[in-house]
């Protein structure tokens, strides 16, 4: 062991980034020990990391699985940019992720695993654990394979079976390390594999295994003892982005008292939120696996004129084929949600990782003057609002939104409090309340513009709607010029009235002063991290306003520019919201920062930048 | 729930209950106003309320007719009428959803979703405007022009192979398949009962003429001259007998259908089952064309099978009658949880 660990017994957070083979294990490795942190009272945040193809070769660098983890006692927006801990399963898995740790981080090797055979696989000539490369880390060789062995030796389970447990040495490790219990994982195993006895007792002895021998061996000169952090009160789980969003629209449904229709075609990243959907039809979920994206979309459009709740799920390749049918809901005013899990583009792209590049997509992305509603989701436990948000406007407003999330979001995994029904805004779904001879399909609410939801079953109601310019109010077919420069206005209009319903754009930090940095979506946990720390340096004029409602923009939007002497935009694309942005205020002068790698935001690359702007 | 059974009619319908207001735009003497006053007429005899009908149609001449049908309707996107009516349908099981196309707009745009219904045999019921060419496009060759007809695409005759409506959809697994001429009015009418009683996708491919671009182009089958001699009409349970004096009929030679002189009493000669599982002679007697054999009209194809909007929905009743969550609450709560006071 070379040099002095950085970890202290004090530390507030902390980074551990699980990694190893793909049959490691590893996602489940990271699950478990957020559950159990989660259930310590640490606040945290998960971002999973995991080759494109579903069986990349055994042992190679492109076959490496990771899980990261930031967790404490504060409030946590990112799963961290450097590793405190990296625990490698297998050379493979350190070729990859090195570059993550932190100078004087811990590395926890499996040294069994550093075989000759498995160090060729990543190309290393010599075992880096034993060459001298590795001396700014801090090394703990620990023989999790032949030592999960020995615990399961009487178990009378074959060696393939013995050494898959060996994930579990290496989470009773990280347990003992950072002083938690292992009493609840124990409870999570008993859960897991309640339909296999063996498999609990395996799992458990190699938990144990992995703890005891962190504490004989003293692995750390310390263990870390970080308090748990100061959430509000109530029920927390775990919840991922798209998990988040599929449970937004049960809510929803529910509060509206509709069914809940998907219709989608599985696209990555996005194909989950599809699969618990499905999983949900116990729950009475509608769902169709369409043909294509189209189909889709379209069969959504026809769940919509019936009635239902009715959503369609993508990513940006899928968002540009439904362009066409997004135009059909728009100019026939039914609801429609229109979810966009955005993952690198153009075209394929970077299908496995994470970008913003669809904002204008979903801004701009349809023939004629076509505005719809656009919201983005902040954080995995987010998104269930804002797909609650993003159903409740569809159906309030009779108009098709889009809803924005991400690879990152997708994946990442954040504490959700879970909330009572009640306490959601209520949905009230526009129906014209008087007899059928006193309405026209396309009469409207004179305060939001809406028209009503009649729908098949509401005897009276018959209508037709469809993809030709409608009179104002008889919604009868006509060419007329004026009424279709009208219409258009109107339909311009009714987006912007929304506005009228959203909460004011808040500022965090400073309210006014220097600098504004301006985020949307997925952004705002690698922002507002910088910005904390920033403040806790003593910098005091510097204000962060993160974007959710994307068109329309809230009210006080502009009012909030003009207290800033300058706008920095930062956002995972080349500029899209800023330009956006510029259209819509020419007044101010809106600086970009971009990156468009693939990569979520390091909270160090804005703090850089917020500094750099700061001294220009 | 009012106690009253919404399936009786009060007074009973006529056509003219499912009238529009909405002037109605053909061109004269178009074989697309017969399919419409038999729809209208087969709507009035049909059980449902008339607030559960559903009209669902995509883009070209024959797809203005939800406008001029009295009942609620979508006017969708070029090609995509199966697809809005198939979220429909499952949205609301109970909706008698009809969905009106051309042969551009289910044979070529749409041909993905026309196969993908007849393979799931959603209980919906398609009505195909088969006149052979792309009228509102005006006059450029569709996946159903036959080689040789002149076209603004092909000015020296078309020169692609053309799909045969029927053998798409049996061959993509349709469980009722009814090719009528526009000018049969009696039998347009039949088949639509025919197919409004049918559970499952239900095609009916209309002979449409269109008197612009492809004026006359079913003239051989539907002409009042030649019809008799080029016509065959199937009825199930019938022997298949065809010809001006309902003399000749149809053998299996070998692996083919042969044409011969109708004997009544020969065992050997065909006689019409729709209702077969299997679909093989639905396939080649959709498939007789002219010159060589008379073209099939009538009910090719009517067999029994589940359809997609049953099982879909019997998935969810089975599976909320075993749901370890019932209500969000549950869900939300299934798992890992943690108290933070």
């Amino acid at each position: 062991m070379s040099s002095k660990s950085i970890l202290t017994p004090e530390m507030q957070k902390v980074v551990i980034r699980f990694s190893g083979d793909s049959g490691d294990g590893m996602q489940l490795t990271g699950d478990m020990f957020s559950q159990s942190s989660g259930q310590a009272g640490f606040d945290l945040t998960t971002t999973p990391d995991f080759p494109a193809e579903i069986r990349a070769p055994q042992g190679s660098v492109g076959g490496v699985s990771s899980f990261q983890i930031q967790i404490g006692g504060t409030e946590i927006y990112t799963p961290g940019d450097q590793v405190d801990v990296l625990v490698v399963m297998n050379p493979a898995a350190l070729k990859a992720n090195i570059g993550y740790l932190k100078p004087g981080g811990t590395i926890i090797a499996d040294a069994d695993s550093f075989n000759p055979r498995n160090l060729k696989k990543a190309d290393y000539e010599e075992n880096p654990l034993d060459d001298g490369t590795l001396e700014e880390y801090y090394i703990i060789r620990a023989p999790a394979t032949s030592l999960t062995k020995e615990a399961l030796k009487d178990l009378g389970l074959d060696t393939a079976a013995q050494v898959r447990s060996k994930n579990m040495f290496a989470l009773g490790m990280v347990t003992f390390i950072f002083s938690q219990p292992l009493s609840r994982l124990v409870k999570f195993i008993e859960k897991k594999f309640a339909k296999k006895p063996a498999l609990i007792e395996a799992n458990v002895r190699a938990l144990e295994a992995g703890f005891n021998f962190g504490y004989s061996i003293e692995a750390t000169s310390t263990t870390v003892h970080i308090p748990p952090a100061k959430l509000p009160q109530g029920t927390y789980r775990n919840i991922d982005g798209n998990t988040a969003i599929a449970w937004g629209f049960l809510a929803a449904a529910e509060r509206a008292g509709r069914k809940l229709s998907l219709c989608s075609y599985p696209i990555t990243p996005a194909s989950e939120i599809l699969h618990e959907l499905s999983a949900r039809n116990d729950m009475g979920a509608i769902v169709f696996q369409a043909e294509d994206e189209i189909a889709a979309v379209c069969a959504a459009i026809g769940a919509s004129f019936v009635g239902n709740l009715s959503i369609t799920t993508t990513s940006g390749p899928g968002l540009s084929l439904k362009s066409e049918a997004m135009g059909l809901a728009l100019i026939s005013e039914i609801p429609l949600v229109i979810v966009d899990v955005q993952r690198a583009g153009p075209s394929t792209g970077l299908p496995t990782k994470t970008e913003q590049s669809d904002l204008n997509q979903a801004l701009y992305g349809r023939h004629g003057d076509a505005p719809l509603v656009v919201l983005a989701a902040s954080s995995p436990d987010d998104c269930f609002h804002l797909a609650y948000q993003a159903a409740k406007i569809a159906m309030e407003h009779m108009t098709p939104v889009i809803l924005l999330s991400d690879t990152y979001l997708a994946s990442g995994t954040s504490p959700w409090r879970i909330p009572d029904l009640t306490e959601l805004p209520p949905i009230t779904v526009p129906k014209f309340e008087g007899p059928p001879d006193q309405w026209e399909s396309f009469m409207r609410d004179e305060e939001y513009l809406n028209r009503y939801w009649m729908h098949p079953g509401d005897a009276g109601f018959e209508h037709r709607i469809g993809g030709l310019e409608k009179k104002e109010g008889s919604g009868n077919l006509t060419y007329d010029p004026l009424n279709h420069e009208r219409m258009t206005q109107l339909r311009a209009e009714k987006v912007q009235r929304v506005a009228g319903k959203l909460p004011d754009q808040q500022v965090y930090g400073a309210d006014s002063g220097e600098l504004l940095i301006v985020g949307w979506g997925s952004t705002h946990g690698s922002i507002h991290t910088a910005l904390d720390e920033l403040m806790q340096d003593g910098e005091k004029g510097v204000g962060f306003a993160h974007f959710n409602y994307i068109n329309p923009l809230p009210s006080n939007t502009a009012e909030v520019f003009s207290r800033f002497k300058k706008i920095l935009v930062c956002e995972l694309n080349n500029g899209q919201f800023a330009g956006y942005l510029r259209t819509r205020f020419p007044q101010f002068t809106f600086g970009q920062y971009n990156k468009i790698q693939g990569q979520p935001f390091f909270a160090s690359e804005i703090k850089a930048q917020i500094i750099n702007a700061l001294t220009e | 729930m009012p106690d009253i059974d919404v399936k009786v009619q009060a007074t009973p319908r006529s056509r003219k209950d499912f009238v529009s207001d909405q002037a109605v735009r053909w061109c004269p003497g178009c074989g697309d106003y017969a399919i419409l006053a038999n729809m209208q007429k087969a709507f009035a005899q049909m059980d449902t309320p008339k607030e559960k009908f559903l009209s669902v149609s995509g883009i070209g001449c024959s797809s203005r007719i939800t406008y001029y049908i009295d009942t609620f309707g979508i006017h969708s996107v070029h090609g995509r009428a199966l697809a809005v009516a198939t979220g429909a349908k499952l949205a609301d099981p109970e909706l008698n959803v009809w969905v009106f196309t051309g042969d551009g707009d289910s044979m070529a745009i749409g041909g993905n979703h026309f196969i993908h219904a007849c393979r799931r045999n959603i209980n919906i019921n398609v009505v195909i405007f088969n006149n052979k060419i792309y009228g509102m496009t005006k006059g450029q060759s569709s996946p159903t022009t036959p080689p040789g007809v002149k076209t603004k695409t092909a000015g020296d005759g078309s020169y692609e192979n053309p799909f045969n409506i029927g053998e798409m959809a049996i061959a993509s697994g349709a469980t009722f398949y009814a090719r009528v001429p526009d000018n049969d009015h009696k039998l347009l009418e039949h088949v639509m009962m025919e197919a409004y009683r049918h559970e499952g996708v239900s095609v009916i491919e209309v002979l449409q003429n269109c008197v612009i671009f492809t004026d006359g182009i079913h003239d051989l089958i539907t002409g009042k001259d030649t019809k008799d001699d080029n016509q065959v009409l199937l009825e199930h349970g019938k022997p298949m007998i065809f010809g001006k004096e309902q003399k000749m009929g149809f053998k299996i030679d070998g692996f083919r259908i042969k044409e011969v002189p109708y004997d009544v009493n020969d065992p050997d000669f065909l006689v019409h089952d729709a209702s077969v599982k299997d679909s093989t002679m639905h396939l080649a007697l959709a498939k007789l064309e002219l010159p060589e054999y008379p073209v099939a009209v009538g009910i090719i194809r009517n067999a029994q099978k589940q359809t997609f909007d049953q099982i879909v929905h019997q998935r969810i009743e089975d599976a909320m009658s075993r749901s370890e969550t019932p209500t969000l609450q549950d869900l939300f709560r299934q798992g890992n949880t943690w108290e933070l006071a």
